[in-house]
């Protein structure tokens, strides 16, 4: 069978139950696939021993016959997670060498079902980036082009988006704490969602805004996040905001069937200088939902625009408290000093050096809000907007909406570079349309609706009840079937 | 409000990240420019809205206060830049 690593994790879950194909088939094909594919730069660090050992294993629990869904299916991990032996670095200098002696708890439930870890993902360095263009491993690079032009694949899961889209593995996770899963899975034409905030545990996964940060997958399709994003939740003792419900089979919430279902357009996301192509998939989208059977309402979220900026004074707030744990004492990289320095001076030097400017910028606006005399104004002030913010949500679901559409990114994908001549806040406006998703804690989901006039993929946003990511996925699973995306990028790697 | 590079060097120095004097007035502006955007946060009237600790309304689980993990000396130490008998090493703090 022909490029096995081109096929969805429900297409290769069926082959291998009906024992038409092997796991170490599959695995071997991704393996040659991320060698082939090294000009992406989305793989950075290979663990081809571990993925080999995990196939056979899964081959075996298949044969056995009651192997669960993601047995044996080979996928990318980005390298935020900390996976026992193999390195973590969250693509910092910081963390150089580290090898954690525990794997975080996503991880571990990924490879309890069966899933094969064939590597870790490229990203933005500690999450903080909306182009991949952070990381101490260099760019990750876009399987799209615009002509010859080099694209960024988005950020921070950048690496994870290339991976999926350039068919070097089946799905691999993301993190999301502005976007990070869904604007990279937009620029890529594939499908990412964010779990309501508890859904997955935290624990093991490097820190950069716990009251923000959330995992999940990138797939090829709806079908495929549902199983994958499955294996991926559950309660854990060891993360005390994991949330302690029943986890829903994901998958057999995908009827299709959104006859009677309530979809909100939020009026305030009809962004001053929004490019027509948006503006255009996003009522393609309505329309879309509508011929489905579905109900389109237009709402308000009024404090829409305040969204960014409480984002940019909680993240760097909470940042600034995490990474404050890499010191160059207990893991990672220590800067030398001199025999006249000490420890405040190690302290400060490993940071500097660590740390790249992007994360320090951010480390340093957390500290500065927090500080004396500013912490009401600046970081209490925000986490009051982020109450509106939430309510602004709650009251359209009591109105009876069951999902909001909205338009996933501003733009397509933009090349490599393009923002460096810019200030830092136009690169946060990349997110304007999924941070307040992770500022409510609600889930939200990607789904490739469409290509710009350059030909490259745009994405649309659903948002759903908190808890309710079921009929989430299959509100985006009838919007996939009406809007028939199949495009790929053409190899050029 | 605007950020002067006094101001700069104190948050560098309450961060513990070494700034060379040369780079402060560059790292003060763009302090200025994020705070800038920050600001829009002023227009908001927040009159009698608690701030939010938590997304969902949840009491934070408790458990028996047991010990559950530990003795595993080895591989707290195994990342460390500098170890020694059994502890992480670091410059002399106290003369």
């Amino acid at each position: 069978m022909a490029e096995l690593n081109k096929l969805t994790l429900s297409e290769a879950r069926d082959l291998l139950r009906k024992k038409e194909l092997t796991s170490l088939e599959l695995t071997q094909s991704c393996l040659t696939a991320i060698e082939e594919g090294s000009k992406l730069n989305a793989f950075v660090h290979g663990t081809a021993d571990i993925a080999v050992e995990r196939a056979r294993a899964a081959d075996a629990r298949l044969a056995g016959g009651d192997a669960p869904d993601m047995c044996g299916l080979p996928i990318g991990i980005k390298d935020l997670f900390c996976t026992t032996g193999a390195p973590s670095q969250a693509a910092s200098k910081i963390l150089e060498g580290f090898v954690p002696e525990y794997e975080s708890t996503v991880s571990q439930k990924l490879a309890d079902a069966g899933a094969v870890m064939l590597g870790k993902l490229n990203m933005d360095e500690f999450a903080m980036g909306s182009s991949n263009e952070t990381s101490v491993y260099g760019n990750a690079i876009n399987p799209w082009r615009d002509q010859q032009t080099e694209l960024t694949p988005g950020g921070s899961s950048g690496g994870s988006a290339a991976a999926v889209a350039g068919d070097l593995c089946l799905a691999a996770t993301g993190t999301d704490t502005g976007g990070s899963i869904r604007q990279p899975a937009a620029f890529t034409g594939i499908v990412g969602i964010k779990p309501t905030y508890g859904r997955c545990s935290r624990w093991g996964i490097v820190a950069f805004a716990s009251s923000l940060d959330q995992a999940g997958p990138m797939t090829k399709s709806v079908r495929d996040a549902a199983i994958m994003l499955e294996a991926m939740c559950g309660h854990d003792a060891k993360d005390s905001t994991s949330a302690d419900l029943p986890v829903p089979n994901f998958e057999a919430a995908l009827t299709g069937d959104i006859r009677g279902k309530k979809i909100a357009i939020p009026k305030e996301y009809r962004m001053e200088g929004m490019p027509a192509e948006i503006e255009q998939l996003w009522s393609d989208g309505s329309d879309m939902l509508r011929d489905a059977g579905a109900e389109i309402i237009d709402v308000s979220l009024p404090h829409t625009k305040y969204a960014l900026p409480a984002y940019y004074v909680i993240a760097p707030a909470e940042a600034s408290s995490n990474l404050a744990r890499y010191d160059g004492v207990r893991y990672g990289r220590r800067a030398k000093i001199e025999a006249s320095e000490g420890i405040t001076q190690m302290y400060e030097k490993t940071r500097a050096e660590g740390f790249g400017a992007e994360v320090q910028r951010r480390i340093m606006i957390g500290t500065y809000v927090l500080s004396a005399g500013f912490y009401d104004a600046y970081y209490n002030r925000a986490r009051r907007v982020r109450a509106l913010i939430k309510k602004d949500f709650d009251d359209v679901f009591q109105a009876g909406a069951d999902a909001i559409l909205t338009p996933a990114t501003p733009s397509a994908a933009f090349p490599i570079g393009a923002m460096e001549t810019m200030d830092p806040v136009q690169m946060y406006l990349n997110d304007v349309f999924t941070v307040t998703v992770n500022l409510a804690g609600l889930p939200g989901i990607s789904v490739p609706a469409g290509l710009d006039k350059n030909g490259l993929p745009l994405g649309l946003q659903l948002i759903g009840r908190p808890w309710e990511e079921g009929d989430l996925l299959n509100t985006a699973y009838a919007l996939e079937n009406a809007a028939g995306f199949v495009a790929k990028a053409t190899k050029w790697w | 409000m605007s950020i002067d590079t006094a101001t700069a060097a104190r948050v560098a120095k309450l961060a513990r990240i070494k700034v060379e004097e040369a780079a402060l007035p560059a790292l003060a502006e763009e302090f200025n420019m994020i705070l800038g955007f920050i600001e829009q946060l002023n227009e908001v009237d927040v009159e009698g809205v608690e701030p939010m600790t938590s997304v969902t309304p949840q009491r934070l689980k408790r458990r028996k206060d047991d010990v559950t993990d530990g003795d595993q000396q080895d591989k707290v130490l195994s990342n460390a830049p500098d170890a020694r008998e059994g502890f992480f090493a670091v410059p002399k703090v106290v003369e």
